[in-house]
């Protein structure tokens, strides 16, 4: 498939000195999803901020459907419809307005039938001749979203679009983004939650210290990313794990209390099961537990020990 | 060239201006009309004609150049500092739009708006002293000229502005004590020997005479120099904001 961004050897040191990027080399495939992963600071942001032509790259090229983002950065940034991850908004400007705004400033002429479609399409009629100044965080999102589609872009970059969001905006982004791919955007999108990528991404690059430390297609980042932990909080203390319990290689807390066991959910037999039995059988009680996704951190720090 | 993005940047500091019409419009006539009775009837009922002008006429243009200059500065560097404060200067990046077109955008608003309020204050002022104008071409010229030489002053200090307290620092310490002593209310002609030297180091005194000269054909410095003066200034404002563009000062990191 060709690639719609294709970025070699990209490199970001600031003013003070301090390297973001560092030899970035990334292609983005035409109309895919793809997920860029990384903890906070690790360089999302800086990354999609050069390709949008907000921050200036010290070093490599960058295409937008063949065109370089320096000399040719009219066409390549017309393709491009950005959402920051900062609610900036134009406070005191109506809805309609700023989406006009925004398409007049992609060089577009004015299609007021567009716009009231978008408006349609966030849920924003309602909302369409209200001072912005006057909306809810999510509903600000929202307009956030829809100023970036009003010049109808064909690469739509999202960066980190469901921080601070609730259940139901989350999840009528995922919607949106879907319906999008589908007409034919590109959609890329940064973010630290792995189940965001999970539920969206086509492919998923994972971002670290200014590098690219992978990129592999979702389906098989999650097989090796998809560990569980569960957490079991015990009754009473224990000094040591008794050893019929071995094979489950179980973390122990200092204080004995908690039992920590990681498993990979994707499996055919996580082990959940026969460990609470086996528990059981050892006569460890517990007085509630907890599974949770293994965070990225420890992902990062899996990962960055791999690659060392 | 993206003339619809100028239009649209145009248009929608235009509307700012609207939203903001007691501000923008309505303090300045009453600002003016206080001068008229002060300078005008109170302390002018007491002075003389100037170069062969009544006192409350002479004032005019002064009073005109000084809501151009101000206006002219304080619009065009909110105009480019707000979306700078607020995050939103981060569309106007990311937009296929040029530098040239940006400037072209915010200072073309910030000129237009403070010609509007000039424009409105020679009206106010009609209606206090009697005008004629000798060279209206002239006159529209140096306003005009005035207007964009400042609101690209405005817009460099938009940009180098990094709080509310910067941004208004400049127009308050430098713009206003140089129009204030920039001959708007006398003749330079009035000052004693060393001050009338100092003053000519005081670029207001050029664009003053110059307009006043557009009013009523006489003027402190000749037409030329005020001419040369300004258009020095222009090309000042246009070099450092070539410069801001090309290094991306404050603007691109």
């Amino acid at each position: 498939m060709p690639s719609i961004i294709s970025i070699s050897g990209v490199n970001k040191t600031y003013a003070s000195g301090f390297t973001a990027l560092n030899n970035i080399n990334l292609d983005i495939r035409r109309g895919e999803i793809f997920a860029l992963l990384g903890p906070n600071g690790a360089g999302k942001t800086t990354l999609i901020s050069i390709v949008c032509g907000i921050v200036n790259r010290t070093g490599g090229t960058v295409t937008v459907d063949g065109h370089d983002i320096s000399s040719d950065y009219r066409a390549a940034r017309s393709l491009i419809g950005l959402v920051p991850q900062e609610l900036t908004v134009e406070a005191f400007e109506t809805v309609r307005n700023a989406f006009a705004f925004s398409r007049g400033l992609f060089g577009k002429p004015a299609n007021p039938a567009f716009i009231d479609k978008i408006l349609k399409d966030l849920s924003l009629w309602d909302k369409r001749d209200a001072k912005i100044i006057t909306l809810s965080g999510g509903m600000k999102r929202r307009v956030m979203i829809g100023k970036a589609l009003a010049h109808e872009p064909k690469i739509l970059f999202l960066d980190e679009p469901t921080a601070g969001v609730d259940v139901e905006l989350r999840k009528d982004m995922w919607q949106m983004v879907r319906s999008l791919r589908d007409s034919g955007v590109t959609v890329i999108l940064t973010t630290h939650y792995i189940e965001e990528a999970e539920e969206m991404a086509d492919r998923v690059g994972v971002i670290n210290h200014g590098e690219i430390v992978l990129v592999e297609e979702k389906t098989e980042l999650m097989r090796k990313l998809g560990r569980k932990q569960m957490k079991l909080e015990l009754r009473e203390p224990i000094s040591t794990v008794p050893a019929a319990l071995n094979g489950y290689e179980l973390d122990l807390s200092p204080e004995g209390t908690t039992l920590t066991y990681t498993y990979d959910n994707q499996a055919e037999r996580p082990g959940v099961a026969s460990l609470l039995g086996d528990l059981g059988k050892a006569g460890i009680q517990f007085r509630d537990l907890d599974t949770e996704n293994s965070s990225l951190e420890e992902i990062f720090v899996n990962l960055v020990r791999k690659t060392q | 060239m993206n003339y619809r993005a100028v239009w649209a940047i145009y248009k929608v500091e235009m509307l700012r201006s609207l939203r903001t019409i007691l501000q923008s419009v309505v303090s300045p006539v009453i600002s003016t009309s206080l001068y008229f009775v002060v300078f005008g009837a109170a302390i002018g009922s007491r002075i003389s004609e100037v170069n062969g002008v009544s006192y409350g006429a002479f004032i005019v243009p002064g009073l005109i150049m000084l809501s151009l200059l101000t206006q002219s500065v304080s619009n065009a560097a909110f105009g480019i500092y707000f979306p700078k404060f607020v995050g939103t200067i981060f569309e106007l990046l990311s937009a296929p739009i040029s530098y040239l077109e940006i400037v072209t955008a915010f200072v073309g608003a910030a000129a237009t708006k403070s010609i509007v309020i000039g424009l409105i204050i020679l009206a106010t002022a009609a209606l206090f002293v009697p005008l004629h104008i000798e060279h209206p071409v002239w006159m529209v010229a140096f306003l005009v000229l005035t207007a964009v030489t400042f609101s690209l002053f405005g817009f460099i200090i938009g940009i180098w502005a990094g709080s509310f307290e910067q941004l208004q620092l400049v127009p308050l310490l430098i713009v206003t004590p140089l129009t204030f002593l920039g001959g708007s209310f006398y003749s330079i002609d009035m000052l004693p020997g060393i001050w009338r030297t100092i003053t000519l180091f005081n670029p207001v005194v050029y664009l003053v005479s110059g307009f006043r000269w557009a009013f009523f054909g006489t003027a402190d410095v000749s037409i030329g120099i005020s001419l040369g003066m300004t258009l020095t200034f222009l090309v000042a404002c246009i070099a450092v904001i070539a410069w801001i563009f090309k290094t991306g000062y404050r603007l691109r990191t």
